[in-house]
Order: C-alpha cells, then structure tokens, then sequence
C-alpha cells in the first residue's frame, strides 16, 4: 500500500490518469451503457476549448502568476469574430486573434515591466476588456452576427462522425506546448522563473522578456478558446466564457501545477481538463437541480485540490 | 551617483509613494466631488442620499475585501456571499414583521460570518492558496444563493426598506450614510485598536514574525475571513434594502468591484498596511463615477471601462513608482 503511495507520489500524472478511469469507470457503472465510442467523442470535444483555456493559463501559473483575464478575452474575441463576420471571415479571425494580442500586451507591460501582481493586473484588463464588450455591444445591436462556418466546424465538427476536429487543434498546441516547456530554453526559463525569479535576475536573464511573452502568449491562447467555444455553440453572447474561470484554474490546479509557480506542466492540465469535464458529465447524469450541480462541483473541485495538496506535501 | 544620493533617492520616492498611499484616496474622491459638482450644478441632498444608498453593498463589500486582505489573504467570494444574504433577506424577511426583520437581519449577518469562517478554516487546513479556495466557494455559495431563490423575487417590509431610503434618523446626514458609519465605526474601528486587530496587521505583514510574537496566525485568518463575511452579510442586508428584492445573480458584480475599491483605496495586496478608510471612499468613488456618466449623458456602460483602467492605472502608477526606486 505505502509503495503505490510512493510511486503516485513520484508520478502524480499516474494518479491522475487513475482518477480519471475511477470516474469514467464510475458513469459505467451507474449507468451501463453510457460509455461509448460517441461519448468519449463529445468529452474530447468538450474539453478541448477547457484544456487550451488551461495551457495559457499553466504557462502563466508555472511563473507564480494567475491570469483572470482569460474568460473575458475568450468571450470578446468570439464576439468580435462573430459581429465581424459579415467583413469577411479571415479578417473577423485577424480582429479576434488581435484583442488577444493586445490585452497580453497590456497584461504583460503591468506584469512584467511594472511588476504589478498577476492578480489585480488581469482583473483590471479583464474589466476593461468586459466593459469595452459592453458598450461595443450597444453599436452592433443592429447588425446579425453570425459564426462562419468554418470556425462551426471547428468547434462543433466530427470527422466520420467520431474524431472531434478541435482535437486536431487541441494536440497541435498539446505537442507546441510539451515542446516548449520541456525542450527550450524558454521554456526552462519558465520555470526557472517561477522558481526564483531573484536568481534569474542575478544569472543576467532578462526576466522581463519571459514574463512579457508569457502573458502574450496566455492571452492569445484564451482569444483562441473563445473561437472554438463560439464554434461549438454558434452564438455569440456577453457571458459566453464567463462560466469557464474557474475550470481554467482548476484544470491546472488539479493538474499538478503549483500556484507559487516553478513546478508542473501541461500534461497534467490536459488530464485535469479531462476530469473535469468528465465530472461535468457525471453531474449531468445525476438528476439534480442547476444549483446543487454548482455546489457539488466545487466542492469536488476543493476536495482534488486538497488531496493533491496532501499527497505532494 | 554617490551612495548617499543613492540612499536619498530611493528614500524620496519610498516616501512619495507612501504619502500617495495615504492621501491619494481622499484627494481623488474630492477630487470626483468637485467634477460632479461642475458637471451637474444641481447637485444636492438628494443626490448624496441616492449616491450613499446606491454605494451602501459596495461599500460592505470594500470592507470586507480590505479586512481580508489587510491580513493577507484575497477572497474572491465576496459577491456570492452577499448574494447569500441578499437572497436569504429578501425571502424570509417577505412576510415578516418590522422588527421581526431586524432581528432576521442579525441572524443573516451570523450567517456571514459562518460563511466567512468557512472559507477561512478551508484556507487554513487544505494548505490551497487563498485564490484558489475563495474562486472554489464562491462557486458553492453561487449555488446556495440560486438554491434559496431560483429567479429575482422576495422582498421586505417597507419601514425596513425606509431605513435605507429615508433621511430621518439624523438632521445632517442621510440614512444610509449613516448605516455606513455606524457599521464601520462599531465593528471595525474598536477591532482595528485591539489585539485582535494588531494580530490581523501582523499576520498579513509576515506570518512567521507574527508566530514568533505570540499571535496565531491561522487563528488570525479564520478571524480576517470571518469578519469579512460579517460585512458581506452586512452588505447582503444592505442590497435588499436599497433594492427591495433578492437576486441570486446580483452579487457577481461585488466580487470584483471589491477588489478593484481595495486596490484603488491603497491597500496593499501584499498585506499588512492599508485601512479601510480609502476602500471606503473608493466605493463611493467606483457609485459616483456612473452617475457622472449619466450627468454627462455617456453611456453608463463606460463607468465598468473606468474601473478597470482605474485599477491598472493606479497599480501601474505604484509600480512605476517601485520601479524608479528600484534604478535610482
């Protein structure tokens, strides 16, 4: 018993690959049946947008950081995209992609030149860029916006009916990530900052540079999920993201990566928005109200976190 | 540049920035005063009482997020918990009677604080950053609210609601300010001078050399916690007499408007320093701004841009102000 402790403990993915198959494992057991080729089809689906929600976010946690911008910048670039339609579909996705682009800026000059928490920082840009959507809104009242079909299909679409295609974009940025973490220099710069960003400083690395790109990045990935999130459910309202702050913490969190930064990595996030989702799932089949979903979910959620907490410690 | 200029320099602007701290508040908040006043001659008791009522749950919320991050932590539970009291007010106290509703409005603010010791005690024992729990619970508490109403509804009896409303209770000042006054000045004031308000300002400044001074400080965050949710509760009961309704949704806007009024008030998030004065006065400042907009005929709507640019702004100018020192 102590031993498979100790190797979860050495491989804390291993435990929650593990949780993962308990849950799934569970669903099938409650109600036999659910589990099939289609089911396993619609969580990818589902979790795509979630997980690349949680890779900027991990690359934004693995330095000490937080973004909470992330839903509201999900949310304008699929408004963007969708009331910009109209002017052609390659420039609507250029408009979307460039509010990422300039929040991050934003989010990276207060971060990282100015050294103001991640925290207020993004909470700011976030209100600004929700505000700004706001009152955007009142000017596009009169125009029909629409989603072009090519993002529908990336956000809601199947090849043969199984494969989900925003996998096909979820695992190029899935293996852009692995990559980047694991075998640049940049990358290793990430963590090395989150773990003492005084040393990095003292080594003659130019922290502010990492943390700039890293909130770019952040903030482009997010405006990236809006797009699939707007494709997958063809409307494009105000509180489209909203729901997906917390998630996007959490499938971190639960992931493995540390809040204080310098240690984790995408992997587990791709897990933890897995869970997730799969939790989801299992509270959908439960036939409860919306609120005590909304309890039992966050208690869950608290629970994991609690427990991962216990077992690195 | 001779170490004693180097010495002077940075003294100079630790100093400025101090100073800016303390006095920024005020001075911007007169400051809006006067804008409105040139903006909207007009401008008299009715307008402060509306001002007052209107900023009242903000204002709780403001308090609360500062006691709270005074000692360190962040809670980003706020606004559920206000929605929590609202929603609990708005429907027991339905069909109650006058001082039936009072007596419900103590009860409601316990519940506050339970809430508050939750988020506080899950803090303490889970070892989960404070972030992270207080995003957690107030997804819990959202569901609670939703849980006691569905959809907007309830309500109270009017002599409650006049409480809010009405300007009898004193000659000068309107009834809502003074409510404001009053909570601050009998719960936070006579803490903020005691050991139990000492031991906060410890804790939030460094744990450790609190430890070492005698004071508990996973006590002392229970506590910070605890009393934030007795001003959420506070400001829940607040809502429902300024608005006459419970909403279950309501309460999301306080949760960043909380911080936002901390952070503009010049708390510091690294804990420790600050009061709850500016946090205070921020509130009425963030209430004030999209009725200057309305003055102005702008869409109201503008008022949540200025905010948050307001908050990046002022965190932007204290960062700058560090990073100056951090050259010289």
């Amino acid at each position: 018993m102590s031993k498979a402790l100790a190797l979860l403990r050495g491989h804390t993915i291993l435990a929650l690959v593990l949780l993962l198959a308990v849950f799934v494992l569970g669903i099938e057991i409650a109600r036999p049946g659910t589990v099939t080729p289609l089911w396993v089809s619609n969580a990818l689906l589902f979790a795509a947008p979630l997980a690349i929600l949680g890779a900027g976010q991990t690359l934004v946690m693995l330095t000490g950081g937080i973004d909470l911008s992330v839903a509201s910048v999900a949310t304008g670039s699929a408004y963007i995209l969708a009331t910009n339609a109209a002017s052609g579909d390659g420039f609507a996705l250029a408009l979307a992609l460039v509010l990422g682009l300039a929040v991050g800026i934003v989010n990276g000059l207060g971060v990282a030149v100015l050294r103001v928490q991640p925290l207020v920082m993004t909470l700011g840009t976030g209100l600004m860029v929700g505000g700004a959507m706001t009152v955007y809104s009142q000017y596009m009242l009169a125009s029909q916006p629409h989603v072009p079909a090519m993002i529908q299909t990336l956000g809601a679409g199947k090849l043969i009916g199984l494969i989900p295609v925003d996998l096909f974009l979820w695992a190029a940025i899935a293996a852009l990530m692995l990559f980047t973490l694991h075998r640049t220099g940049f990358g290793r710069l990430l963590y090395a900052v989150g773990d003492n960003r005084e040393a990095c400083h003292l080594a003659g690395i130019r922290v502010w540079r990492v943390l700039f790109l890293d909130y770019v990045l952040c903030a482009l990935l997010a405006a990236i999920a809006g797009l699939v999130l707007v494709g997958g459910t063809n409307a494009a309202d105000l509180s489209l993201a909203d729901v997906y702050l917390l998630p996007s913490v959490a499938c971190v969190i639960i992931g493995g990566t540390s809040i204080f930064g310098g240690r984790g990595g995408y992997a587990g996030t791709i897990v933890g928005a897995l869970i997730l989702t799969v939790l989801t799932s299992i509270l959908t089949l439960l036939d409860v109200p919306e609120p005590v979903k909304q309890i039992l979910y966050g208690a869950i959620i608290l629970s994991l976190a609690a427990a991962y907490a216990r077992l690195t410690a | 540049m001779s170490a004693a200029n180097k010495m002077e320099a940075s003294s100079a602007a630790h100093s400025l920035s101090r100073y800016l701290r303390a006095t920024g508040m005020p001075l911007l908040f007169l400051a809006s005063i006067l804008a409105t006043l040139a903006i909207h001659r007009d401008f008299g008791a009715f307008d402060v009482q509306s001002l007052a009522l209107g900023a009242l749950p903000l204002a709780m919320a403001a308090t609360a997020q500062a006691i709270v991050v005074i000692s360190g932590g962040i809670d980003l539970s706020v606004g559920s918990m206000i929605a929590v009291a609202n929603v609990l007010s708005a429907s027991l106290m339905q069909h109650a009677s006058f001082r039936q509703s009072l007596g419900l409005a103590v009860l409601i603010i316990l519940v506050g604080a339970v809430q508050g010791a939750i988020n506080g005690t899950l803090i303490v024992l889970s070892r989960i950053p404070d972030i992270v729990v207080t995003l957690t619970t107030g997804f819990i508490w959202g569901g609670v609210a939703l849980l006691i109403l569905e959809r907007p509804g309830g309500g109270a009896p009017s002599d409650f609601l006049e409480i809010g409303a009405g300007a009898d209770l004193s000659p000068v000042l309107p009834n809502a300010l003074l409510l404001l006054i009053v909570a601050v000045g009998v719960i936070w004031v006579p803490i903020r001078s005691s050991r139990l308000g000492l031991s906060l300002y410890a804790t939030g400044s460094d744990p450790i050399a609190a430890f070492r001074s005698g004071v508990d400080p996973r006590l002392a965050r229970i506590l910070a916690y605890g009393l934030g949710g007795v001003f959420c509760g506070i400001g829940g009961v607040a809502l429902t007499m300024t608005t006459g309704i419970g909403a279950p949704l309501a309460g999301a806007y306080y949760t960043l408007s909380s911080v936002a009024a901390v952070v503009i008030g010049g708390v510091s998030l690294n804990g420790g320093r600050g009061g709850v004065l500016g946090p205070v006065l921020a509130a009425l400042l963030l209430t004030l701004l999209p009725m200057d907009l309305i003055f102005l005929n702008i869409d109201p709507n503008y008022g949540q841009v200025i905010q948050g640019t307001l908050i990046v702004l002022v965190v932007m100018i204290g960062g700058f102000a560090a990073f100056m020192q951090g050259r010289s």
